[in-house]
């Protein structure tokens, strides 16, 4: 069938609207193939990377109410916190090829993987998010009991580090994804990082104006609405700011969940804005479109890499463009020598 | 040694960056293209060797190939391209006079008017054991390690599968094998190295198109080869990996090619996702740092509760 013809010729003349800005790409290929092997990674991983940026929003928040006295947004965003962190950490090590394993990671730390520096970030992370949340969940007889009350003590130091922590859980998967040859990820990542960061502050912000009531909301209605703006910007660069990896993005499954992304995150950014202060429905409603957002984005953002490894034109034609420019400039100087 | 050099570009001694001490030289693989014959002894030797298992038993349509490309259970992988000859651009003369063993060439008995403008290219490909391997920069659990010989390995009592070496090798070649969880690749034969014998390919490969050996003595060896070659007409041959200059900091197992890479399935310009890691992160801080201030500035605000 292929046989005679082995040496593929892609031409990327599908009328994408991107073509202009895109080199032709003309390549070849071995019959086709992907020259790279796709993310083994499932879903799992994103749902993992969408809790994870969903805690740690939670835990600043938590932390500020705690300092500026909102106890029914503590409450909520402590909880939130632990409970979306503890449901990553299952699909995190459900997506391992050898889950009972998954305490190996402990064995090392090793600063040239991030998902090594992301371990050991979640291992201080989590304790911490426990403790400021184990002191909401108590049952009132037990405050006034010895344990009780060392817990209540902890809440506050305990949730301030985790807080600090919030960041890098919220950041350290934008370069995992980067630091592969996955090209989708690696040519995104001056932008990954806001759009994880971003996401985390939208779904958080989200997730506390469902549960915290609209008096105490305010922070997380700004908090929300920047993390949308941020998310919604950061998402658009990797559509229009990466060349030719830039199409995975716009076309396909990848494309269909990050357009879904961007009108749910939107569409919650305007109701945070507009109604977040007045109606405590039209609040949840909001919410629950920041959360749905940020959900799509990540799946959004692994389709896009699986996708750039299934066909071998993103890895070929930029580095055969890359190859021949430095062809082309060391024949300049040995041309000047 | 700068960080620059411990994430990429070129390295002197691999494994004594990986803390070995009074370790033999650093061996690897020349796989000279231009005398495969394409019989697969290397992939079977390597799967007896080994003890990989079998992974599909598929008709590719894809000449002669029917293993497709490296695998979790495919560790060398025999690529046949079927080609009508390249335009060289320095337009010399093409030559079909490889250096072979004294057959007589297709043709010769019937003459040369009747040979058919066409050519067959062969390769083994196989794990690179990268200067700066990928897998082993992003390994969280420490089962992928620098051998003293400078080649990198799976633990398999260590793996626990969490994928991101599959994701991160810039050449395709580790996978996860699906029923089993675990990533597994080409250990360059560590237990025969172990014993003083070569892998098992390079044993079984009857035209010596695998080479094994020290790797400085296989880069004059390569060098020697191409300009015989070049010599001898064949100026489309070119080393692949060879270089310590290029994205992986040169390959411990390299290939002299008569085509372009990606005619065989191999990335043009490979780089080791590590040489931007100091920039990502800088990246990443920086979303961090705007992340905790968007809070404060949050909660700072006069605005209403």
């Amino acid at each position: 069938m292929t046989a005679n013809r082995p040496r593929r010729r892609g031409r990327s003349d599908d009328g994408s609207r991107e073509a202009p800005m895109v080199p032709r790409a003309d390549f070849t290929s071995y019959y086709g193939r992907p020259v790279l092997k796709a993310p083994v990674w499932t879903d799992d991983i994103a749902y993992y990377f969408f809790l994870g940026g969903l805690s740690a929003g939670s835990s600043l928040l938590a932390a500020g109410a705690d300092l500026t006295n909102r106890p029914a947004l503590r409450r909520g965003t402590r909880v939130a916190s632990l409970a979306s962190i503890a449901a990553g950490a299952v699909f995190l090590i459900k997506d391992l090829g050898r889950p009972a394993r998954f305490h190996h990671m402990l064995r090392v730390a090793k600063p040239t993987s991030p998902m090594s520096v992301g371990t050991w970030v979640l291992t201080a992370y989590g304790p911490a998010v426990g403790a400021a949340a184990a002191a909401e969940l108590l049952p009132r007889s037990w405050r006034q009991r010895r344990l009780g009350r060392l817990l209540d003590g902890l809440a506050r130091p305990a949730g301030l580090s985790a807080a600090a922590l919030a960041p890098a859980v919220a950041s350290y998967t934008a370069v995992l994804l980067s630091q592969t040859a996955v090209p989708a990820w690696s040519e995104a990542h001056e932008a990954l990082p806001f759009v994880f960061t971003g996401s985390a502050m939208a779904s958080a912000g989200g997730l506390a104006m469902i549960v915290a009531p609209v008096s105490e909301a305010g922070p997380a209605r700004r908090l929300a609405a920047f993390g949308a703006l941020v998310e919604l910007a950061a998402s658009r660069r990797l559509e229009t700011g990466l060349g030719l990896v830039g199409e995975v993005f716009g076309t396909g499954r990848a494309h269909e969940e990050l357009s879904r992304a961007s009108t749910l995150t939107a569409g919650g950014l305007l109701g945070a804005l507009l109604l977040g202060r007045r109606s405590r429905t039209a609040a949840v409603v909001s919410g629950a479109a920041l959360l749905a957002g940020g959900w799509y984005e990540r799946l959004g953002l692994l389709h896009a890499g699986v996708a750039s490894t299934q066909d071998p034109k993103y890895v070929v034609v930029p580095q055969r463009e890359r190859l021949d420019a430095r062809g082309r400039a060391g024949a300049a100087d040995d041309h000047l020598a | 040694m700068t960080l620059d050099n411990r994430l990429s570009g070129p390295l002197d001694d691999v494994a004594g960056e990986a803390g070995h001490t009074g370790h033999p030289p650093r061996m690897g693989f020349f796989t000279d293209t231009s005398v495969c014959i394409g019989c697969k002894a290397c992939e079977v030797a390597c799967k007896e060797w080994n003890l990989v298992p079998e992974d599909g038993l598929d008709l590719l349509g894809m000449s002669f190939d029917n293993t497709g490309s490296l695998g979790a259970s495919s560790w060398r992988h025999v690529a046949f391209i079927e080609q009508a000859p390249v335009a060289v651009p320095d337009a010399a003369p093409r030559a079909v006079d490889l250096p072979m063993p004294s057959f007589t060439r297709p043709g010769d008995g019937t003459g040369a008017e009747t040979r058919s403008d066409f050519r067959w290219l062969m390769s083994s490909d196989v794990c690179k054991h990268c200067t700066h391997a990928a897998c082993l920069d992003v390994c969280p659990t420490g089962a992928l390690f620098r051998t003293e010989f400078g080649t990198v390995v799976v633990q398999q009592d260590i793996c626990n599968g969490c994928g991101y070496c599959v994701s991160a090798c810039p050449y395709g070649v580790i996978d996860r094998r699906e029923d089993d969880g675990r990533a597994f690749k080409c250990t360059l034969c560590y237990d025969r190295l172990k014993g003083g014998l070569e892998p098992a390919c390079a044993k079984a490969c009857p035209t010596e198109s695998i080479q094994f050996g020290p790797l400085d003595e296989l880069r004059e060896r390569a060098a020697a080869r191409v300009e015989q070659l070049h010599g001898a007409g064949v100026v489309e041959a070119r080393l692949y990996g060879e270089s310590p200059d290029d994205g992986v900091g040169g390959a411990g197992a390299f290939f002299l090619l008569l085509d372009e890479p990606e005619v065989y399935g191999l990335p043009p310009d490979p780089v080791v996702p590590a040489k931007m890691l100091p920039r990502m992160w800088r990246f990443a801080g920086a979303a961090a740092a705007a992340m905790l201030t968007a809070a404060a500035v949050a909660f700072a605000g006069k605005g209403p509760r």
